[in-house]
């Protein structure tokens, strides 16, 4: 075809479509130079790049997603350990308040009791007191009285059955006035 | 081929309405032709040629600065030659050929991409001034390495039946018209196609190279007495003329590489 063309050509004079001999050698020469330091030498060169960077990123990817696993399962880890805390709190104020109620329903009792305690002990000694003098003052009053009998009737009350029926009846009459006086 | 004696003896004294009377000094097929630079053993080598391999170096160089210790973390350069790598790589050989079937061919696409745009950008360098593709033997090159890579991988695809049937586009339901159908194809697959190929990168350079030759020297020629005005107008439509060729030499170089990727698909497609 070329070869066509260039006789074609050539019936003119300086046709620019005949290619000249020396400049297509140059050119295959020029062009062949270009390509084969791309095949063999730049374009592998690159690409080698291209994928380290392919796979740099994807490899960055990867742990960025790893990383946010892990950050994912620390905030839940967080999470549950603060409920956790929350809980524990919670509890303790409860068992606290719980006790403190006990302690002071205990220490309420105990002062009841001891209140109890202490006036039960009071009406006893009252009591324990009445008695002693209410004997000694029927005894005092008695002797009084027969000693005051005595004065004024002149006789001596000897007979002691005698002496202390007499005391006994009007003690007696004497309580029963103050009973009903009452 | 001798030089032209022409576009060698430029006269810087040629205006317009000077007394010397000389007229415009047209650009025309003169403006493709150099005189030898040095001569060695009859091998002469001409200013087309030295850009041709200034080209191979420049490219080279670039991307050696830029992929020679290609790091994951890339600087400057490395971004730059990155971008240019993947835009012929993804935008256009994986476009056309598939990922798969692609790769193979991303080496020679991208070293013809890089190596016909910087040919082409000759066109407005200072002092080169010259696009190296404008001459016919470049392009023609390059297209007669796309056909045989074409071919060869047509026979080995598709054998030898199957290439005069990938070659002449046989459908059995043209019925009456295949014949026709099939010397058609087969003169415009194998013929037309690799010369149309070569020239559309060839024509687009040459005629660009000529208007702005046309447009410089006008700007200089105009350069006197009332035609002033005239020769800012020409100045002005240089300056126009080459964003405009920027444009077009890289869209020169993106249609080359494309369709040299969709002649191989075309290759690799199984035969309906």
């Amino acid at each position: 075809m070329i070869a066509n063309l260039v006789q074609l050509a050539a019936e003119e004079e300086q046709n620019p479509l005949v290619p000249p001999g020396p400049e297509l050698l140059v050119g295959t020469i020029a062009f062949a130079i270009v390509f084969f330091f791309f095949w063999k030498k730049l374009l592998p060169n690159i690409n080698k790049v291209l994928e380290e960077r392919r796979a740099a990123i994807e490899g960055g990817i990867e742990e960025a997603d790893a990383m946010k696993v892990e950050a994912q399962s620390v905030l839940e880890q967080y999470k549950a350990q603060l409920a956790e805390a929350r809980h524990e709190a919670a509890r303790l104020r409860q068992e606290a308040q719980e006790q403190g109620a006990a302690l002071i329903a205990e220490m309420r009792a105990e002062g009841q009791r001891q209140r109890e305690e202490i006036i039960a002990a009071g009406h006893t000694q009252i009591e324990a007191d009445r008695k002693a003098a209410a004997s000694a003052l029927r005894q005092d009053v008695g002797k009084l009285a027969t000693d005051l009998a005595g004065k004024l009737v002149g006789e001596s009350l000897e007979d002691h059955a005698r002496q202390s029926r007499t005391i006994d009846r009007f003690l007696d009459e004497l309580e029963e006035k103050a009973e009903a006086t009452r | 081929m001798s030089a032209d004696q022409t576009q060698l003896a430029f006269d810087w004294s040629c205006r317009i309405m000077s007394d010397n009377g000389c007229g415009f000094p047209a650009p025309g097929l003169h403006s493709f032709l150099f005189k030898p630079l040095v001569e060695v053993g009859g091998f002469e080598f001409n200013k087309v040629m030295l850009l041709a391999l200034i080209t191979t170096g420049l490219v080279i160089s670039f991307f050696y600065a830029a992929f020679g210790k290609a790091k994951v973390v890339p600087g400057r350069l490395q971004m730059v030659g990155e971008a240019g790598y993947d835009f012929v790589r993804r935008g256009i050989v994986y476009e056309t050929l598939g990922k798969k079937e692609g790769e193979k061919y991303v080496p020679f696409m991208v070293s013809l991409f890089f190596f016909i745009w910087i040919m082409n950008i000759w066109s407005v360098i200072p002092l080169a001034q010259f696009p190296v593709s404008s001459i016919i033997a470049f392009p023609m090159v390059l297209a007669a390495i796309v056909w045989i890579i074409w071919v060869s991988l047509t026979f080995k695809r598709h054998g030898f039946v199957g290439f005069f049937k990938n070659v002449t586009g046989y459908d059995k339901s043209l019925g009456a018209v295949l014949p026709l159908v099939m010397v058609i194809e087969f003169f415009s697959n194998l013929l037309v196609r690799p010369f149309t190929h070569a020239v559309r990168l060839f024509a687009n350079m040459f005629a660009g190279h000529l208007m702005l030759v046309m447009f410089t020297v006008a700007s200089w020629y105009l350069l006197n007495s009332w035609m002033i005005p005239a020769a800012g107008v020409s100045f002005v439509m240089t300056m126009v003329m080459i964003l405009f060729e920027l444009f077009v030499q890289a869209v020169q170089a993106y249609v080359f590489v494309l369709l040299a990727c969709s002649y191989i698909q075309g290759a690799l497609a199984e035969h309906h």
